[in-house]
């Protein structure tokens, strides 16, 4: 049981997707009105990520590496049709207040990050475990911000008062730039406590940018039809392997 | 016509797609640090969302629709704007080397910007026809330039100021973009 409950950790607290690896912010930002938005964005997204990594994990000898992105992401955009048209049907309020989010779950960086660097090279049951908790870990990050905007913002979490007639809520903190702010001071008090043990934090956030190419795991839909130069494949799968050998 | 001005400024200004809608968030803090780079992100984002915004509506007026094939938009969208962005690259490379050079580096960037498969579902969404949805992507990927220049002038200023140690690099970008949103929400009168 070791290596699976290794995959949760290493999912929720280690690599945890928000927090460490800075992957997915557009629907973090953009979902976390409310507490509860994000714990429907991050089961939705969790419920993706773990069948998605199950298929490819079933097929990864099957697809032919050439093709392996398109055929990530055509798994990867059944399973969250197939969300989508579930929480449509089951839990339409939901699906309102998420709206555009849920089909742009297939362009989370983080999905597509975990089939190309875990799922397609390891056995099925650890997949899983993988997505489990990469989604938990997701899941978690988005429930917290969306707690914390909701408390300073309207003075709720969940829906129910919690500060009372006293506090004055800052509306702008439900609003877009409130997002904006949050994240932003986040990741200054993450630097604060990098910088006092003496390890400054590597700024993920600029290089994701700099193409999801690098995304962390230098896949992302962009860069399959491409031929990358053999010298640059190479590199890339060096750094890969030295990285899992790492983890091991 | 009247209709097709609202369609613009909405996107362009109101809803702006960075700051309101967080689509395209990784471009705009990643390509953020000079302004002609910036630009140059800009232009290309208007040029793909434009012609992508283009292609899914045809594709989803005239092949999805008469088969009732509609549920199947998002994987088919995805599909068609990456390989879009892929024939974009080498028809530019073969035919305008001129604006290949200019915008070459940030189309594979592209494909991954949600911003351009939002704006084709929202196009979707919305009902828009086929003229609309064009302006409608158009306007986005305008908005998009807006604050990604801005943006990249602001940054250029702060490089030399004194800014927190804590708050180097992606903090104070990401607490700028918040006063952006904040400057961006005058627009919302407009409507």
């Amino acid at each position: 049981m070791g290596k699976y409950a290794e995959r949760l950790y290493n999912g929720i607290i280690k690599e945890n997707p928000t927090f460490v690896l800075v992957l997915g912010m557009c629907p973090t930002l953009a979902v976390t009105t409310s507490a509860i938005n994000g714990v429907g964005m991050g089961l939705s997204t969790t419920a993706v990520l773990v069948m998605s990594n199950m298929l490819i994990s079933m097929l990864r000898k099957v697809i032919p590496d050439s093709v392996r992105m398109p055929a990530f992401i055509v798994v990867v955009a059944s399973f969250v049709t197939i969300v989508q048209f579930l929480l449509q049907g089951f839990v339409p309020s939901l699906y309102d207040s998420l709206g555009l989010y849920i089909p742009l779950i297939v362009v989370n960086c983080i999905i597509l990050g975990r089939a190309e660097s875990y799922a397609s090279k390891n056995p099925v049951v650890l997949s899983i475990f993988d997505g489990i908790g990469m989604g938990l870990g997701f899941t978690l990050a988005l429930t917290l911000i969306g707690m914390f905007r909701e408390i300073i913002g309207a003075g709720k979490i969940f829906g129910f008062q919690i500060l009372g007639d006293w506090y004055t809520p800052i509306t702008i903190f439900v609003l877009a730039p409130g997002a904006l702010f949050v994240l932003g001071f986040m990741t200054a008090i993450q630097n604060a406590i990098a910088n006092k043990k003496g390890k400054p934090r590597k700024d993920t956030f600029g290089d994701c940018g700099a193409g999801c190419a690098n995304c962390s795991n230098s896949t992302c839909s962009g860069r399959f039809l491409t031929e990358e130069p053999e010298e640059k494949k190479e590199t890339v799968k060096e750094v890969k392997s030295a990285k899992t050998a790492e983890k091991e | 016509m009247k209709e097709l001005l609202i369609i613009a400024i909405g996107s362009a200004m109101v809803n702006n797609v960075v700051l309101s809608q967080f689509l395209g968030l990784c471009p705009f803090i990643g390509v953020s640090k000079k302004v002609d780079t910036a630009a140059g992100m800009g232009g290309a984002v208007c040029f793909v969302i434009t012609i992508a915004s283009l292609c899914t509506g045809l594709i989803y007026k005239f092949i999805l629709t008469p088969l009732n094939f509609q549920y199947l938009q998002t994987i088919v969208f995805i599909l068609v704007i990456a390989a879009l962005v892929q024939f974009i690259e080498m028809f530019l490379k073969k035919s305008i080397p001129s604006l290949y050079s200019a915008l070459g580096v940030y189309l594979p960037l592209i494909t991954t910007n949600c911003a351009v498969l939002g704006v084709a579902l929202t196009n979707v969404q919305k009902e828009y026809g086929i003229l609309q949805g064009v302006v409608n992507g158009l306007a986005t990927a305008v908005g998009f330039l807006i604050a990604i220049v801005i943006m990249a002038g602001i940054r250029e200023k702060t490089e030399y100021n004194d800014i927190p140690k804590a708050f180097e690099g992606s903090a104070i970008v990401l607490v700028t973009a918040g006063l952006m949103a904040i400057a961006f929400f005058g627009f919302s009168g407009l409507i």
